[in-house]
Parts: structure tokens; sequence; C-alpha cells
């Protein structure tokens, strides 16, 4: 499909001797919020690191908004945040930006914007270093905001945020989708699966399902998505 | 490459180092602390203006490369350089924004240094003041290149620290200080002409002992640049788009 945001085929993965990811393949439409869900060690960060194209692969290929992984003509359509905040922690919270706001050759008013959207203004002069974890994260996803991507990847931008900022947070991926922007956000929380169009379920370096919540929900028969991960997992099993 | 990224990567890491008064106080004050504490160990100007030109290179480019390589690594261990990678900066935008940053520093560092050894130390300049501030700055950017290209081979800030025994202490050995070049044995006569460090002693000591400019000193000086130069674009060769 080209009309894919991000396209994957049999993508392969090995780090350290260990397969991470075994012939994964999918396919995630523009203009959706896919949550990528699985426990901790799964692959998820290989697979989001493949598909922004700082990982090394073996085999497959991931083509990106048309492009293969990795270009340079995606290098500004494309927002990437880790999920240890990389930013510096020896600058404010608006030194930070304008510095990788410059680099994205992107207007200085973005700077002001996406410190809004991560609802940091009272800290734009913070030194990063001296902010708690969740205001931190905050910061690393602001960064990823920058230029207005038409692509987002965040690695477990929720974690360690209180309900509230977590629903705010859920609720500005849905509006950035809305605009058009497509996004591919991990998590190991199962009650953020709700809030995605699309799920991606992973475990040991494979891709279990990929559906709807309600699809999911339907096929697998269960009240909820943590039981049906649970399900698709004992299935899988006896495969 | 584009100059505005370059720029910008040498106002945040001027803006990074703003914020750590500590560090700055310590690059700009501790070369000239060493050059008096040298004056007064010999209690001569005549033994100290002998040694003195060597020094004022050595101590601003052992500073120098210090510091450049544990900051450098620190980018690259930090997950920053990570996701600089994923954005629109060409790898020289960033090793020269480096450069630059701990360029305008050495400049601060070393013009201190020449000017306290000169007023009040006693050291006897035969050329201009300036050409002599313009071979020990070459000589920091030398240690400020070195220490980004050796920070790709050290995965910890205590990796790091040890490359300083490692790069720079043979090259202190054999610039030239302790003993004259010539006046060593054939295989470490020639190792000493191939480290950069004993072009910019020999540079130093010339401009200090002598008001002539000519071509010794003029390709001393392209050596020690070319050297600084080759050094950051195999710096900027090591960093990697894609890792494992």
């Amino acid at each position: 499909m080209a009309s894919s945001a991000v396209s994957i085929q049999g993508l392969r993965v090995r780090r350290g001797g260990r397969e991470v990811l075994r012939e994964v393949s999918c396919e995630i439409a523009p203009g959706t919020v896919t949550g990528l869900l699985g426990p901790s060690g799964c692959g998820k960060t290989t697979l989001l690191r493949s598909i922004v194209g700082v990982q090394l692969v073996e085999a497959g290929t991931v083509t990106v908004l048309g492009r293969p992984a990795g270009s340079r003509e995606l290098r500004d359509r494309l927002g990437y945040a880790t999920q240890n905040p990389a930013i510096y922690p020896d600058l404010t919270v608006a030194e930070a930006l304008r510095y990788f706001a410059a680099v994205l050759r992107a207007p200085k008013s973005d700077v002001d914007r996406v410190i809004a959207e991560v609802d940091l203004t009272d800290h734009a002069d913070v030194l990063i270093g001296r902010l708690s974890g969740g205001q931190r994260s905050r910061a690393n996803l602001a960064v990823a905001l920058l230029g207005e991507p038409e692509l987002l990847v965040l690695d477990e931008p929720t974690v360690g945020l209180d309900p509230v900022l977590r629903d705010e947070l859920w609720g500005l991926f849905g509006r950035l989708a809305a605009h058009g922007s497509t996004l591919l956000v991990s998590s190991h929380v199962m009650d953020e699966a709700a809030r995605c169009g699309q799920l991606l379920l992973m475990r040991q370096g494979r891709l279990l399902a990929h559906d709807e919540p309600d699809g999911l929900l339907r096929r697998t028969g269960t009240p909820d998505l943590e039981q049906a991960f649970l399900r698709l997992i004992r299935e899988g099993a006896l495969l | 490459m584009s100059l505005p990224v370059t720029l910008a990567t040498n106002r945040r890491i001027l803006t990074q180092l703003r914020h750590d008064p500590r560090t700055v106080v310590l690059m700009l004050v501790m070369p000239t602390l060493l050059m008096v504490l040298l004056r007064y160990v010999f209690n001569s100007t005549a033994q100290f203006s002998a040694i003195a030109p060597a020094l004022l290179g050595i101590f601003p480019f052992t500073i120098m490369f210090l510091i450049t390589s544990v900051t450098t690594l620190r980018e690259r261990t930090s997950a920053t350089l990570e996701r600089l990678m994923t954005l629109p900066i060409a790898k020289p935008d960033l090793l020269f924004g480096y450069a630059l940053a701990f360029g305008l520093i050495a400049v601060a560092q070393v013009s201190i240094a020449a000017l306290v050894s000169v007023t009040w130390l006693g050291l006897d300049v035969a050329s201009s003041v300036w050409l002599l501030l313009l071979v020990a700055v070459l000589d920091a950017l030398l240690g400020t290149a070195l220490g980004l290209f050796v920070s790709a081979f050290a995965r910890t800030e205590f990796q790091a620290i040890q490359f300083m025994p490692v790069i720079v202490l043979p090259q202190f050995l054999l610039c030239g200080l302790l003993q004259p070049r010539d006046e060593m044995g054939w295989l470490l006569s020639w190792v000493s002409d191939v480290l950069p460090l004993s072009y910019a002693v020999d540079a130093l000591n010339h401009v200090t002992h002598s008001a002539e400019v000519d071509g010794t000193l003029v390709r001393n000086m392209a050596i020690v640049a070319g050297s600084a130069l080759l050094a950051l674009l195999l710096g900027a060769a090591t960093l990697r788009r894609r890792t494992p």
C-alpha cells in the first residue's frame, strides 16, 4: 500500500546476538493514532528505532512516508521522542527547544507553541536537569512536536505522568491526528490502549495483532483489552 | 552543511557552559595559574623563558583535550546524539559547532595565560605577541579536535579520561621539551616527527626566540592546523546515524 504512512515488510533485527524483531510486517494508515503495546523487552523500542531509521536492521524493508526509513528527506518530516529524555540537562526548556528548532529550521514561534502544548509554560526558563521526571519527559516530547512533523514516533511518552496530564496528552495526540499527523505511540500500560484508533500488540519480537480496540475485543470475546492480550498470547502459544 | 546550524550548535554549547560557571572559571584560569606556578618553581626569569613558550601551548592543549573529550562523550552517551542524527543536521555541523565553541574558549584561555606571562612573569617574545597567541590557539584547537576524535573510542567518561595518558603524555615526552628532537634515537625521532604537538612546540619556540617569520614557521603552523582539521573530519566519520 503506497498510501500507508509506515509500511514494514519482513523486518528482522538482531541486537547483541539475540533476535529482537522476528519477521515483523505491518502497515500504519496516515492520520491515525496507533498504540504499540507489549511487555517491556518485547522489542517495541527497536521497532520504533527501525522506523525512525537509527537502527541497523538485518533484513526487511521499512518505508516511511513513501521513502526508505532513515532517508535524508525524512529528517524534518518525522518527530521522535526516545523513552529516556534525550535533551540537554544543562539548558533551560526554552534554550533546548530553540536549539532543536534551529536545527529543524522550524519557525521561532514553534518553541512557545510546543511548550504550551506539553503544559510547561511555567517552567520554560527552568534548567531541564532541575525538572521532575514527568516534566522532563514532557520537555522531551516537546522537541518531537517542533516543526509539526507528519509522523510522530513516541516511545512511552506518558510514563510517570499523573492521570490528568496523561489524559491531556492523549487529547493532544487525538487533535494532532485529526489535523492529519500520524502517531505511533508505545506504552506498556493497557488502559492507554483504549485511547488509540489502532493497536499493535507485540510479544517477544513478534506482532500478535493489529486491529482497532473494539475489533480486538469482538475477536477475542473478552471484556477488556488486558484479557484480549492474554487470550492472544495463549492462542499464539497453542499454534 | 549549513552555517546557521553550525552557529546554533556553537551557541547551544556556549549556553550549556554558561550554566556551569565553575567549569568556565577553571578553563579560563588554569593555564595561567600553571604558568605562574612554573615561573616560581624555577625562580629565575631566564630558565622560565626557556621552557615557558612550549608550555604555553601544552597546557591549553591538554586542558582542551580533556574537556572536549568528556563533553562530546556526554553527547554521545546521553542519547541527544541519536536524536540529532534523526534531525536535518550534517555531521560536520555538529563537530564544527563544537570546535568553534571550544575554540572561542581557547582564545580567551590562551590570551589570559600569554598576557600574564609576558607582562608579569617576564616572558620575552622576540616576534609579536599576536603571533604567539595565534600559535597557542592553534595548539588548543588541536587538543579540542583530538578530544572530539578520541571520544568516539570511549564508552564512559572514565575511559575518556584515560585517553589523556595515551594521546597527550607521549606527545609531551616526544615534543622536544625534555630533549631536543634531533638528539633522540632514530625511532623516537621519527615518531616525534609524526606527532603534531612537536610542530606546535617548534612553532612556539620559534616565535619567542626569533622575530623572523620564515617558511619553517608557516609550515609548522600549517601542520598543526591541518592535523586539527584532519582530526575533526575523522571525528565526523565516527558519527553513525544507524547503530546496532
